[in-house]
């Protein structure tokens, strides 16, 4: 990324070239524009799920228990059709998905941009410190990596207990070493070339450096990661909350609708399940879908 | 070599030293260990009892000494549920989580391998693709919706397979009678799903760099024939690495049963702990992790000296 500009003048608008080709590359292939597509219409739906959903699931008022298990297509007693069903208290499963995404998707995105923060931040730390600094983090980035993730998220959370919050420090902990590896990679091969040692001798303050310097010229790996990361997160709330250890009752998230039809699919009721693990894989998929092609497009070792 | 080992096993050894803290603070510090150490129906004077014997009134790093002390004689406290020594309780049910695993890793070489094979062999055929497409899904499927789909599909709709259980058990183990067999292919397929991606993966590289060899090379110009190149040449050398990466895959196999287990409900550890976990059955909660945690870095320990024995560049850059 940074040897962009060396043969150009610095007065070179830097910031639009590289941006408008990494879009203009994104966009050459047709399945990440369309997993981009369809996760922006999920995005969307979330956002929009108290507007546009056939009713409010968590509303009393709205659901009648006679409704319970009512089969994709049928008529309920208030006059709504529920495409998908209902499940046992007599939600719309439609409904029910919607605001089940809003919840995944912030519990997965949130987690995803704090583990970030997190970890790019040590990640840098690592790679600018050196030494015993780096030795530390480091060791705490193999030990961490040595646990798979969902038994390191069953520990936290077995000492925590449920709540989303608590979901989410726990996929923070499991997922910071990922980007503090990352960063550290390329920190390591950026830390050394010139303008770094020019900011050195500008003296300026070590923070400014790593931040406005060093980072900026890491990011592409960290999207990837980035990127990828959140579908995990999103993959792993879900089998946690599936499990009974992670979002409350109170606020189903999609792994929980799961959970809960999960009775009633041996005997033949499968839509209380079905429904919401299709939205679930279709978002999964879509971002996974991005950051595969994200991956090509941004690996410097496959540009010209 | 041995310096290696040595430093190796005194990493092993301190990483379980921080492994005991963290449980340690986990349990006796975040929450008030008398809550979580003696059973909510335990009268004033067995609470006052339990509490001198757990050593409850003595500084914390006195505590912590008693608690490796317990944990090394074996004793890691009584079930609330069960009334068993929890440790106990653990290792029983640990052959029927083992079962699943390696009938887990079992299946994904018996699936894994073949189709790794045609894609590697025929890459740019519409079979190779799909098989490709499938190993993505592989990798972003979360397991316990492909095991309700399992269920729904074979055990509701079709009624070819049992949804739960074990079924019948011959001196402990499920793959022994018929019965047993059937309950264990559906959990073990789902538990397998991920690393049979892995495995075609794996498989469809190795192929694809081993066809490139002057060995293979040198027997087609021998004239052999095509299958004998195949299953011989290329087959043999691509099989040791897949089946020592797939080997290395145990510990991972092992973790992920928790969400086989639950979904099939089958009596494993995984199973166990998820119920502990959910009636606050902390003793067996603790000892669980102690285990696992001992289990893994037992097979760490185990990896890495295989990885150096294989590979000799890995044991001098640690001494380096």
């Amino acid at each position: 990324m940074s040897d962009v500009t060396l043969d150009k003048a610095p007065v070179a608008p830097r910031e639009e070239t590289p941006f408008r080709r990494f879009v203009s590359e994104f966009m050459s292939s047709k399945i990440a524009v369309g997993g981009l597509l369809v996760f922006l219409v999920i995005v969307v739906v979330a956002l929009l799920a108290p507007w546009i959903a056939p009713q409010n699931p968590y509303d009393l008022g709205q659901i009648d228990i006679m409704d319970g298990r009512l089969e994709p297509g049928e008529v309920g007693a208030s006059g709504i059709t529920h495409w998908l069903g209902t499940d046992d208290q007599g939600r719309d499963m439609l409904s029910g998905i919607m605001y089940g995404l809003r919840i995944s998707l912030t519990v997965g995105a949130g987690s995803a941009l704090i583990a970030c923060l997190v970890g790019a931040s040590l990640g840098l730390l690592a790679a600018y410190a050196g030494g015993r600094t780096d030795t530390v983090i480091m060791r705490l980035v193999d030990l961490q990596l040595s646990f798979p993730t969902i038994l390191a998220a069953l520990m936290i959370l077995a000492f925590l207990g449920k709540g989303i919050m608590n979901v989410v420090i726990a996929l923070v902990i499991v997922e910071w070493a990922y980007y503090a590896r990352t960063v550290r990679g390329s920190a390591l091969v950026e830390r050394r070339r010139e303008y770094i040692e020019a900011a050195q001798c500008l003296a300026l303050p070590t923070r400014r450096i790593l931040f406005r310097h060093l980072l900026p010229n890491c990011l592409p790996p960290l999207i990837v990661v980035g990127t990828i990361q959140v579908a995990r997160a999103i993959a792993l709330e879900a089998t946690l909350s599936f499990l009974g250890l992670g979002v409350p009752i109170t606020e189903p998230s999609l792994g929980l609708l799961i959970a809960n039809g999960y009775e009633y699919m041996l005997s033949g009721k499968y839509w209380i399940s079905f429904y919401p693990g299709v939205a679930l894989l279709v978002t999964i998929v879509s971002i996974n879908l991005m950051g595969d092609h994200l991956r090509d497009v941004l690996n410097p070792r496959l540009k010209k | 070599m041995t310096v290696y080992l040595l430093r190796r096993l005194l990493q092993s050894l301190l990483v379980l030293v921080a492994m005991s803290v963290i449980v340690f603070v986990g349990v006796y510090a975040v929450g008030d260990p008398v809550e979580i150490l003696i059973s909510p129906d335990a009268d004033q004077f067995e609470r006052e009892r339990a509490i001198r014997a757990l050593g409850l009134d003595l500084p914390l790093w006195q505590q912590y000494l008693v608690f490796v002390k317990n944990a090394l004689q074996g004793d890691l406290g009584r079930s609330f549920v069960f009334s068993e020594p929890a440790l106990q309780l653990i290792l029983q049910k640990m052959p029927a989580t083992m079962e699943l695993a390696f009938g887990a890793m079992f299946i994904s070489i018996l699936i894994g391998l073949p189709l790794g094979l045609y894609a590697g062999l025929k890459p740019e055929s519409p079979g190779a693709k799909v098989i490709m497409a499938g190993s993505i899904l592989g990798f972003s499927l979360p397991t316990f919706w492909v095991g309700l789909m399992l269920i729904m599909v074979f055990a509701v709709q079709l009624g070819w397979l049992p949804s739960t259980g074990r079924g019948e058990t011959l001196y402990g183990w499920s793959f022994l009678t018929a019965n047993g067999l059937s309950h264990l292919l559906l959990p073990a397929i789902n538990l397998a799903l991920f690393k049979i991606s892995l495995v075609i993966r794996l498989t469809r590289s190795g192929v694809r760099e081993t066809m490139l060899m002057d060995y293979v090379k040198f027997a087609r110009a021998k004239g052999l024939s095509p299958a004998r190149v195949t299953y011989v040449h290329v087959f043999k050398n691509i099989l040791i690495p897949v089946v020592t990466v797939v080997g290395l895959e145990l510990g991972s196999t092992i973790a992920f049963s928790v969400v086989t287990e639950s979904v099939f409900a089958w009596p494993g550890m995984g199973k166990l702990i998820i119920d502990s976990i959910n009636v606050l059955d902390r003793p067996v909660i603790v000892a669980y992790l102690l285990i696992i945690v001992l289990m893994f870095i037992v097979i760490n320990l185990v990896v890495d000296i295989l990885y150096s024995v294989l590979d000799p560049r890995v044991r001098l850059e640690g001494q380096a």
